[in-house]
């Protein structure tokens, strides 16, 4: 029962990507141009801003079991706009459902990604700041603090009455260098009730499989993939920060865009030490709408 | 109670700004171009395949601001016009689409990698 391949889980895994497939084949026929070309991070953030005008559609989910606790799946999607060329905005939903307990929306988050630099430099800071108003979340689209296993095992009924009102502060540095993508995020994270700062970090490194586009049309060429590896954790918070008592995550990445502009994401993550949950199993599938407000336009969207 | 000089600075940069933003619009970039940048090669310059893959990437990430095909949209400019054709040279395109202008709307393409941002060029130096 606590293993991950639990059949609920799987279930609302597969309930979860059959409803954003549908969302996305909904948006489909009025958007024969949607493309997107994502690194293949689930928790860090890149440099890359959203381009001007576009709307990125994402479902990210995470199947973990925490020892001691039931299986679990987060989801969310977002909404990611490119307001400018400078500034990113996103809106999150998220939800869970945990095996044995229940399935609940747990609340929405607001991001905000501004690039002070114009033009390309080694190294690209970007600055992020968000709103959340969540309570028992699972997506585990960071880490921070002493976030770990223990929190995952929390019964729903009980985690629901912990309202979370965070504010959350990340400087997101990133380079390109010969092909490879190379992004570090550092985050601070504080809870509104008066709870300390809590820190965490994100590193992730990508290349895509062949660097060169191929004269044709192709599906499974390795153009499409993109592989690499991430890593997060917390690093406690403002009354003790290090490493102590807190969950570290290890593992590879790789994604897959279709020939349609779907991107497609899969990532195994491990757990470094006995806070952290053993595995978690992230999935994520994107789909871009270039020009989205010219579809609502006379003669827009073309 | 601000200094003097700290009130020569504000009105400088009151006056900077607008001027520097105002400076990178309508081809003004080309002018930022390091001498170095500009004397790059396309190492894909002439190749057919090369082309027929920069169209594809064009398609993909390109056409939905500059149009189908390249003639520009009521916001965003030709990639046929003599500027782009004649003046800027395929070391200023690659300076361009690495950097972006983002004032203008133009993001930085580096995600794609320098094999296919020289694909793209070769493709749009085609359509002379």
């Amino acid at each position: 029962m606590k293993t991950w391949m639990n059949s609920y889980v799987v279930r609302r895994l597969v309930r979860a990507v059959y409803a954003v497939l549908l969302l996305m084949g909904a948006v489909l026929p009025s958007c024969l141009k949607c493309h997107a070309q994502e690194y293949p991070y689930f928790v860090t953030y890149s440099q890359e801003m959203e381009e001007p005008g576009n709307l990125d559609i994402e479902s990210f989910d995470v199947a973990g079991s925490p020892k001691g606790g039931n299986s679990f799946l987060g989801s969310d999607v977002e909404f990611e706009y490119g307001a400018t060329g400078w500034w990113t905005t996103e809106f999150y939903l998220d939800g869970q459902a945990t095996a044995n307990e229940s399935t609940i929306f747990t609340g929405f988050r607001w991001e905000n990604r501004f690039r002070p630099l114009p033009g390309e430099h080694w190294i690209n800071p970007v600055l992020y700041v968000e709103f959340e108003d969540t309570s028992a979340d699972k997506t585990l689209r960071e880490v921070v603090g002493h976030d770990g296993n223990d929190d995952l095992i929390v019964p729903n009924w009980l985690a629901r009455q912990d309202k979370e009102r965070e504010i959350e502060l990340k400087l997101i540095l990133g380079s390109n260098v010969h092909g490879w993508n190379i992004s570090e995020n550092f985050i601070a994270e504080k809870n509104l009730a008066g709870d300390p700062w809590e820190f965490g970090y994100a590193v992730g490194v990508s290349h895509p499989l062949k660097m060169a586009a191929s004269a044709h049309e192709c599906v499974f060429c390795l153009e499409k993939f993109q592989a690499g590896a991430e890593m997060y954790g917390g690093l406690g918070d403002a009354d003790g920060f290090g490493l102590h008592l807190t969950s570290q995550y290890l593992g590879p990445t790789v994604n897959w865009t279709a020939s349609n502009g779907m991107t497609v994401g899969f990532s195994p993550q491990f757990g470094l030490n006995g806070y952290s949950v053993p595995v978690l199993y992230r999935f994520s599938v994107s789909y871009e709408i270039q020009q989205f407000l010219s579809h609502f336009h006379r003669g827009g969207g073309q | 109670m601000i200094g003097t000089a700290a009130r020569r600075f504000l009105v400088l940069l009151i006056v900077a700004l607008p001027l520097a933003l105002f400076a990178t619009s309508d081809g003004a970039w080309l002018m930022k171009v390091p001498a170095r940048d500009r004397e790059k090669v396309n190492p894909y310059r002439d190749q057919t395949d090369a082309v027929a893959a920069g169209r594809r990437i064009y398609v993909d990430h390109c056409a939905h601001c500059h149009g189908d095909d390249a003639q520009g949209t009521k916001k965003r400019p030709s990639l046929k016009s003599a500027r782009v054709q004649q003046e800027a040279t395929e070391g200023d395109l690659h300076w361009l689409l690495v950097n972006g202008n983002r004032g203008q709307g133009m993001p930085s393409w580096t995600k794609l990698g320098d094999p296919q941002i020289w694909q793209v060029i070769a493709y749009v130096k085609s359509l002379h």
